[in-house]
């Protein structure tokens, strides 16, 4: 039965202020049931107060198959770490 | 004849433990063995509210486990409406449905108790119930307009439990007293907006309500249909045969 019905991809804000962040995913029949669902799965203990769920299939997604022109060129510019640079001590905070 | 002395307060949280203490029971039922994985998630939260209702109201009227787990058949005040079978979804949906629109509205009424316990627990629970509520409404609207099956089991779910609705707003000396006690809500002043309410969930299931059936009472004073004694066993085997376990 659940296999008829589109996953949604469930998004928490643990508290005021802080960014939703993916949890994780539910099945439901629609959007509605998609919000009661990640309440009732992804919030029992008190996780979060705030909820969005996106359906699955809007989710456009980087091709694995591409990591490496996507990702890779960026392991040897460890100079865009701001820990890269000596920080006189004259500098404070920061 | 010597007369029982009556407390119409521990009577009435009694009735009302029960209530939560029989519907937990019944809806833990369906832990493993939901529709789906969602579902079945739902179904259990709801038990654990309703289980977490009946330990904070029956520990008031006296000691919780003994009460759920050492009294029998006959001295639960639970309506009728609560034990009744799961049956499949649609049926537990439609119990779930006339069961707490009516809790909601007790509770939302309950929370101007004078009773200092009552008014304090009616302000928790009533946001759990408000939940039960629009998730028993919600599914019942997409089980009724659905398909050609869940359309007929939702009503044939609805048709079951029907004739046990009129217990509800039956109000005996108990009740009575406890609501001239300022204890107690008058379930007669929300009969009107449970009928209209439960009629517009209907309407946008696009469900005809059940014709009215000959109504079944009894439950509050102790007659109980054959279903609840079958709960009970298997609620209260263990604690018996084990009286000191725990766990």
């Amino acid at each position: 039965m659940s296999g008829d019905w589109p996953l949604w991809e469930v998004f928490v804000r643990a508290k005021g202020g802080l960014a939703h962040r993916h949890v994780g995913s539910v099945h439901a029949p629609d959007a509605e049931l998609a919000l009661r669902h990640a309440r009732d799965t992804y919030t029992r203990r008190t996780e979060g107060v705030s909820l969005w769920v996106v359906p699955s299939a809007t989710i456009v997604a980087s091709d694995p198959d591409e990591a490496g022109e996507l990702f890779e060129p960026a392991e040897s510019k460890i100079y865009r770490h701001p820990t890269f640079y000596d920080i006189p001590d004259e500098v404070k905070h920061i | 004849m010597a007369t029982v002395a009556v407390d119409p307060r521990h009577d009435y949280l009694l009735r009302l433990g029960d209530d939560a203490l029989v519907l937990g029971q019944r809806l833990s039922e369906w832990c493993g063995h939901g529709p789906v994985l969602e579902v079945d998630i739902s179904l259990a939260n709801l038990a654990l509210d309703l289980v977490g209702q009946a330990t904070l109201l029956l520990n008031e009227a006296g000691d919780g486990d003994k009460l759920a787990f050492h009294r029998d058949v006959l001295d639960f005040g639970n309506c009728l409406l609560v034990e009744q079978p799961n049956g499949d979804f649609a049926q537990t949906m439609a119990r779930h449905l006339l069961y707490t629109t009516w809790q909601h509205m007790l509770l939302e009424r309950l929370t101007r108790s004078s009773d200092r316990f009552l008014a304090e627990f009616a302000h928790k629970a009533v946001k759990e119930i408000a939940y039960h509520r629009e998730l028993a409404s919600e599914w019942t609207i997409r089980l009724g307009d659905g398909t050609e099956e869940s359309a007929r089991r939702m009503a044939a779910g609805l048709d079951w439990c029907w004739r046990f609705i009129p217990e509800l707003f039956e109000v005996d000396e108990t009740v009575q007293a406890a609501i001239d006690a300022k204890i107690a809500a008058d379930p007669r002043e929300f009969q009107e907006g449970y009928r209209s309410a439960i009629a517009a969930v209907l309407a946008e299931a696009k469900l005809e309500a059940p014709p009215d059936q000959r109504p079944i009472v009894g439950g509050r004073r102790g007659h109980h249909s054959e279903h609840l004694g079958h709960l009970l066993a298997l609620m209260q085997f263990l604690p018996r045969t084990y009286p000191d376990a725990t766990w």
